[in-house]
């Protein structure tokens, strides 16, 4: 005798509803870091993921915290400029010039034209050479190897210009208040020339590898969308405000060094997701190439730091040894500090990773009262906790990327 | 562009502060949240750049907090202050609701000069720890730093390990240089201990 068992079916949506059911996800919580590759730094990130979902992600900094601020308070401000380079220290010499300019506007010193064009010409490059680690490392935390392959050897020309420069390829402490440590080197100029000519061959295959792949489009568009009002609220500057379709560029609304001289377009995006900040990265690189290709066109003579801040800026070795006012001067700079007014002063330049500003309260005398670092990638990683819950996991890493932070400049 | 005089003329309870560049005034701390509300809605001041404080030591009040706000639209930057009336508790009202940027400036200025912020959502330490019992960037910290446990307690009591705080200087992988140590690093002199006198820990003598 044959058993009948009746089996209902149901239609597709309750079988569908049943299973969701069956699969229970479950929350979770995640720790990533301090010590991760994908947080590009110690960062470290509480999540809480229903399933592969993030609900809740809260970035826990400090980890790199050397107290920079308490630090200055401590030493003449020429002391502080090596202190610079480790912010961002994917760009030290635009740190050095921020720093050196927030200070100097205190003393109120004019700094002569060719100091001036030489350290645009340097924050340019830091800038391209942030930009090129930027995209590089960008296209890896997506899955792509090749292009940062391609921008590490562009980048490392780059620092041996920088060597050639300022003797160091990484911690270049090269402005001083008041000036540069030293004029540019002999057929400096004409290096960085070459340089810049050849370097929009390296990033055509760049863009060749990225901007149109298929791949690259479905892991970047539409994730991490930042809209223009959060990009103003949570105070994000630099390419990640731009991207979010704001046209704020320091460089061309509160031009510093000279910049307003220069010919170059900013680069705005339209939706403000990872694809968009990773576009107007690029265009970036080709618009400091054409700032700095005008430099060194009209590259001007002259003195090349501020010959009249006679208690700012320490005569050069050549004058010391030949005139004993100016051997009394550097001694005086040299152990007192530079002399630097009462006042307070804040001032923002536009760094490769967004607005980094120096608040500087002197009370006069050659050490800085208090110092503050306003920090862009302190002020870029505080949107994450908004931006990162509905994600997924994988797109984490994206997103980080895209923010192009340092904890170095963060924690300070 | 507005001037500071018509911010002084339109708000009479501001008082103009000393600058060397943008225009900066001083706000007292009960009209702080409304003036901060018309100078992002009436002013155009939509971005809030940066948010810290100074401690003036032996001046009185000793903590101001100075907030810089820029307009992205007229490209112009705006100074306030507002004083911390109490010295021992200082206080002033959180500006994290009108600019979200706000939130972590204020946890940073609560971290570091222990200035609290009514209102604020979550208002804990950022850059140390959450158990650390001093304010660094107080004038009466020490350069050098003063030794305290590493947040380990919780792992110690489950591991039955002491927790032993960091060294401040030299340590394990440190090579000594010649001479003392306290000596040789002049900036980071703590005068309270050297090698031949040092300090009593856990670990004994160094």
């Amino acid at each position: 005798m044959t058993q009948k068992t009746e089996i209902s079916l149901g239609d597709v949506a309750s079988r569908a509803a049943e299973a969701e059911n069956e699969i229970r996800t479950e929350r979770m919580s995640l720790n990533v870091g301090p010590s991760h590759p994908t947080t590009h730094g110690v960062l470290r990130l509480l999540m809480e993921l229903d399933g592969d979902t993030i609900t809740k992600c809260e970035p826990v900094i400090g980890y790199l915290h050397r107290g920079d601020e308490k630090i200055a308070e401590n030493m003449t401000y020429n002391q502080f400029v090596p202190f610079t380079d480790r912010l961002d220290y994917l760009a030290p010499l635009a740190n050095n010039v921020a720093y050196a300019i927030a200070v100097e506007r205190l003393a109120d010193i004019t700094i002569p034209e060719r100091c001036q064009a030489l350290r645009v010409l340097i924050c340019e490059l830091a800038r391209i050479s942030s930009h090129l680690l930027g995209i590089g490392v960008f296209g890896m935390d997506a899955g792509a190897w090749t292009p940062f392959m391609y921008t590490f050897t562009e980048r490392e020309k780059l620092y041996d210009l920088f060597e050639k420069l300022t003797g160091a390829r990484f911690t270049t402490s090269y402005t001083r208040i008041g000036g540069v440590a030293r004029d540019v080197p002999e057929g400096w100029l004409g290096e960085v020339k070459q340089f810049c000519n050849e370097l929009p061959k390296t990033l055509e295959d760049v863009s060749n590898l990225l901007t149109r792949n298929r791949i690259f489009f479905d892991r970047t568009q539409g994730i991490g969308t930042i809209s223009k009002e959060d990009a103003l609220a949570y105070g994000l500057t630099g390419a990640n405000l731009r991207a979010s379709g704001i046209d704020l560029d320091l460089r061309k609304d509160k031009p510093y060094s000279g910049y307003e001289q220069y010919d170059f377009d900013v680069p705005v995006g339209t939706s403000g997701d990872c694809y968009d900040r990773y576009v107007v990265r690029t265009e970036e690189i080709y618009q400091s190439l054409r700032i700095c290709h005008q430099v060194i066109d009209k590259f001007p003579s002259g003195p090349w730091y501020a010959e009249d801040a006679k208690k700012i800026y320490a005569p050069t070795k050549g004058k010391i040894l030949t005139s004993m006012e100016e051997l009394i001067q550097n001694f005086m700079i040299v152990t007192e500090g530079p002399q630097i007014p009462e006042g307070e002063v804040y001032f923002e330049a536009e760094n490769p990773k967004g607005a980094l500003g120096f608040f500087v309260v002197s009370k006069g005398g050659g050490v800085p009262y208090r110092l503050k670092i306003r920090a862009p990638s302190f002020c870029s990683l505080s949107i994450l906790e908004k931006l990162a819950p509905g994600h997924m996991m994988t797109d984490i890493t994206v997103i980080l990327g895209s923010l192009d932070f340092v904890m170095g400049e963060c924690d300070r | 562009m507005e001037s500071i005089q018509d911010l002084l003329s339109n708000y009479e309870f501001l008082a103009e502060r000393a600058s060397a560049d943008c225009p900066s005034v001083l706000c007292p701390a009960e009209k702080y949240l409304e003036f901060a509300a018309d100078l992002r809605d009436k002013h155009g001041y939509d971005m809030l750049v940066d948010l810290t404080a100074i401690d003036w030591e032996h001046e009185l009040p000793r903590f101001i907090v100075v907030a810089h706000l820029l307009s992205t639209t007229k490209h112009c930057y705006l100074r306030v202050s507002v004083n911390c009336e109490d010295d021992n508790s200082p206080e002033i009202p959180s500006l994290a609701t009108l600019y979200p940027a706000a939130d972590w400036h204020e946890r940073e200025c609560y971290d570091m000069f222990g200035i609290k912020f009514s209102g604020h959502p979550d208002l804990k330490r950022i850059l140390m720890w959450e158990d650390y019992p001093y304010y660094p960037l107080r004038k009466e910290f020490p350069l050098a730093g003063i030794e305290t446990p590493l947040p380990a307690a919780d792992i110690a009591d489950v591991t039955g390990v002491e927790a032993e705080p960091a060294p401040m200087m030299g340590g394990p992988f440190v090579a000594p240089p010649q001479g003392v140590v306290s000596e040789s690093e002049p900036r980071a002199k703590d005068e309270s201990w050297t090698e031949i006198d040092p300090k009593p820990t856990k670990r004994g003598t160094p």
